[in-house]
């Protein structure tokens, strides 16, 4: 057995230089290997990832929309980051953003003449804490009954899902319309101002919202204690507790933070893009952002950057499968490929392959 | 008794063995040879390269250079199956016994043959040798020396002409070591030769005829250890004299800095250690021993006194310190009153593993003005990281060295300084100098000593008994979860300690 000569051994220490190399060589086999695949798919290969890759950053039009997909993906996976590095494995967020979106969108329901500009800032206030709030559910019957957080978070997504369809059936659906299943839709003053004047585009204000929480993010992982200790419980939960930092405070810290995120998500879409409220809020950004948080190295730069490759390949996907003739699987394929390299290539970067001396027979 | 072979193969023969990992040379073209029945002590400090000579010998790795002569034949010893057919038992310093099975189903795990059979061997070899046990006992009910012979009998089992022995000591009490040495001359004697690691100068005296010194992987020199002196050996293998601990009369004040009285403790964990009633006083300005061997509520009692487990409101008065009941109390508030502990596993509860020693200081430092308003001071961060390491000759590759790649040694030294430069009122550690070398072990004896003569109350569990003796002034016994009456370290011997390390304090010493 080949195999059996080589083995993984821990590296001492690593530099950050392989660190930053990692998404980049990640990348450059990801093409490769797709450039393979969709040769055998009787595609053009270079073709399929142009439409893949370059089309979504080819157009105003099309740099938009990939905005607009990669502010929930960043937001999300920015909050999920924070709880998996302390080993706190909130899988709940599409649940967290439906009930920060319906919570949030009581409010331009509700007053759906108003003009006051308070109402944006109310309607992120409104969903952070209702996002937060669901994710609190968890957090208490994991500190109270050790109700293990993965199941309770995944379980609360489909409650979060039907809560949505009750409501939007009823008390929030729009009179008006037609018995379609929807609210009315929001005044201008609920909705995030566009970047462009012309209300050609899209991409709107939230982008600065995802910045701003991408750099705080960065400074509570890097430089507060608080987020040292999250750290800590997550990699020695033993050495925590030798230090005094309470395993309890820190499952309520990080739901609280991820739950947080996804509800002002959640207030992205409704507030964005959809500008009212309806069944489908989101084509699963709650569970994207969960492989956008390991792409990124559980890290806020990477996360960003992570993000924006994922929201790529989502604007990406629809042009390739009509225009170059990809199989549907195709960019399925692509972000696993993706996430597969991308796993390899962090392994390698903490670990070394060493060659076992060649056994004789004795 | 020393076995001489007149016929010129030695059982083993080592030929410029090396090992490499990476640019670091565990072992350096090591020579040795091994006839029947010789009883050899390998010597070093730690990370002298003793463990990787006797893992190639036993086949768990392969040497990178240099070849061993087995029975005068070159073998390659691929794996510990190979160098059990050849012959070659080893006994580990740590077990590897399932506990909640019996010792002859554990043995039944490595040895073929039926329950019934094993048994009976089981009993042979014990009566053999006297190493006293119940094949159908279960692992869990035993104490650590019945482990131990537990270990070497599935040893023998497979009838070995070498032996390898990793400080077989140093987890037993000075009544077992007795027993064990009778055992292992008695195999001598049938001409079982034995490679004895051990850092314990006056039992390589006692039992080995001869001693190979290791230093930085290298062969250093040879000695006849029974006209060695114990200070010799030292030098031999530290390449310098040891210092031993400055140990002046202890002036304690009468208030007591940490008092636990009548504390009772039932471990909801059923193979955990309980307390039954245990009552100490420890005075600023004392050191206080707690020996015993392991297992017997040590580890519950220091988790009790850190705060990592609580006790409930109303028995929180059991524990106090500076006349404040604590027993509720989390580690914080604790340190808060001037406590620092120093556990016994360095790595895992002591230090994040995977962190650098920089992160690490934050553990317990951060009360040290390394954190404002809530963010990371990283000048002081790294300050204080600095001066642990200069402070206590930790031998890393600076502040930013990940914490698992420093020796034992090394890391229980940047452990101590850490809580050391906290300056504490009241120092509770464990186990301070386990596993690690005779140097690193007199410098850390020596810092409790010099902080308890700056008026620090200390608490020192330990389950070697020369250190206990060496630093304490005052000395409790720990057995089966009780805890003994405190006697004066000086007007005790070595051996009534040792009694009661068997529990014969109850009766005797409350009578008195």
């Amino acid at each position: 057995m080949m195999l059996n000569r080589y083995a993984l051994v821990q590296r001492n220490e690593v530099s950050l230089k392989s660190i930053m190399l990692v998404p980049l060589v990640t990348f450059i086999l990801a093409l490769l290997g797709s450039m393979v695949l969709f040769g055998f798919l009787g595609a053009p290969p270079l073709g399929g990832l142009y439409r893949l890759l370059i089309d979504p950053l080819s157009s105003a039009y099309n740099i938009s929309e990939v905005v607009i997909k990669a502010a929930p993906l960043i937001l999300i996976a920015q909050g999920l980051a924070i709880g998996f590095r302390a080993k706190v494995w909130n899988i709940g967020a599409e649940g967290q953003l439906i009930i920060g979106a319906v919570a949030a969108s009581v409010i331009p329901i509700t007053y759906p003449e108003s003009q006051n500009v308070l109402m944006l800032p109310a309607m992120i206030l409104t969903g952070m804490i209702a996002g937060a709030a669901w994710a609190g559910i968890a957090a208490m019957l994991k500190t109270r009954f050790n109700a293990s957080e993965i199941i309770v978070t995944l379980m609360l997504n489909q409650i979060a899902m039907q809560i949505l369809y009750f409501l939007i059936n009823g008390p929030l659906k729009d009179p008006m319309g037609f018995s379609y299943p929807q609210s009315v839709s929001f005044p201008p003053v609920a909705m995030y101002p566009l970047l462009s004047g012309d209300g050609m585009l899209r991409a709107n204000a939230s982008i600065f919202v995802v910045i701003l929480l991408s750099i705080a993010a960065l400074i509570y992982v890097t430089r507060t204690f608080s987020g040292y200790t999250l750290l800590v419980g997550g990699l020695a939960p033993s050495a925590a507790s030798y230090a005094g930092f309470s395993a309890q405070k820190a499952v309520w810290i990080t739901l609280l933070i991820g739950g947080a995120a996804a509800g002002l998500a959640g207030v992205g879409e409704i507030a964005g893009p959809i500008g009212r409220l309806q069944p489908t809020l989101s084509p699963g950004y709650g569970f994207a952002a969960i492989i956008v948080a390991f792409l990124g190295g559980l890290h806020p730069v990477g996360i960003l950057l992570a993000g924006t490759f994922m929201a790529i390949v989502y604007v990406g996907a629809d042009g390739a499968i009509i225009d170059a003739g990809l199989p549907p699987a195709a960019p399925v394929i692509f972000q696993g490929m993706v996430l597969v390299f991308y796993l390899a290539s962090f392994a390698l970067v903490h670990y070394r392959i060493v060659r076992i001396q060649p056994e004789a027979r004795a | 008794m020393k076995t001489k072979v007149g016929n010129p193969p030695p059982l083993l023969r080592l030929q410029n063995i090396t090992k490499r990992y990476g640019t670091y040379v565990a072992n350096d073209s090591v020579d040795l040879a091994l006839e029947q029945g010789q009883i050899c002590a390998i010597l070093g400090e730690n990370g002298a390269g003793k463990s990787t000579l006797m893992k190639t010998i036993y086949g768990i790795q392969q040497p990178d250079e240099g070849e061993i002569v087995w029975n005068g034949e070159k073998v390659a010893v691929t794996s510990p199956s190979v160098a059990r057919d050849l012959g070659i038992g080893m006994v580990f310093q740590h077990f590897s016994l399932f506990e909640t099975i019996s010792v002859v189903e554990n043995i039944s795990l490595t040895v073929p043959g039926s329950l019934p059979e094993l048994s009976e061997i089981i009993r042979q070899k014990a009566d053999q040798y006297g190493l006293n046990i119940n094949p159908e006992s279960p692992v869990h009910g035993l104490s650590v020396g019945e482990r131990q012979r537990v270990e070497i009998i599935r040893c023998l089992m497979q009838d070995p002409k070498l032996l390898i022995l990793d400080e077989p000591t140093s987890v037993l009490p000075p009544h077992s070591v007795k027993q064990l040495f009778e055992t292992l001359k008695k195999l001598s004697g049938r001409g079982v030769a034995m490679l004895y690691i051990s850092h314990k100068l006056e039992e390589i005296r006692d039992l080995c005829h001869s001693a190979v010194v290791l230093r930085q992987g290298r062969v250093t020199g040879t000695a006849n250890p029974q006209q060695a002196t114990s200070a010799e050996l030292a030098r031999l293998m530290i390449g310098h004299d040891i210092p031993t601990a400055r140990h002046a009369e202890a002036k304690p004040s009468c208030e007591p800095a940490l008092a636990v009285s009548d504390l009772v403790y039932d471990n909801p964990d059923p193979l955990g250690e309980s307390l039954d009633s245990v009552s100490m006083v420890v005075r600023p300005g004392e050191i206080v021993g707690i020996a015993g061997v392991s297992g017997n509520g040590q580890s519950t009692l220091a988790r009790l006194l850190s705060g990592e487990i609580r006790l409930q409101g109303d028995e929180a008065g059991s524990i106090r310190i500076f006349d404040r009941s604590v027993g509720d109390a989390p580690p914080g508030m604790r340190r808060q009153l001037g406590v620092t502990f120093v556990p016994e596993e360095r790595l895992g509860r002591a230090t994040v593993p995977t962190m650098s020693l920089a992160d690490n200081v934050l553990l317990t430092a951060h009360r040290a003005g390394l954190v404002r308003k809530g963010l990371i001071r990283r000048r002081q961060q790294a300050d204080f990281a600095d001066s642990c390491i200069s402070d206590m000759d930790v031998r890393s590759r600076g502040r930013q060295s990940i914490a698992s790649s420093l020796s034992g040694g090394n890391l229980q030294k940047f452990v101590l300084g850490r809580e050391l430069l906290l300056k504490p009122r009241i120092l509770i550690v464990s186990q301070p100098t386990w596993g690690i070398d005779v140097g690193a072990a007199a410098m850390v004896r020596q810092k409790l000593v010099d902080l308890r003569d700056t008026g620090t109350a200390i608490l020192m569990i330990s389950e070697e008994l020369e250190e206990i003796f060496e630093i304490s002034d005052r000395i409790h016994v720990m057995y089966h979860g009780r805890l003994s009456p405190s006697v004066q370290a000086r007007s005790v011997t070595a051996e009534d300690v040792g009694r009661m390390m068997m529990g014969e304090f109850d009766q005797t010493m409350r009578a008195a």
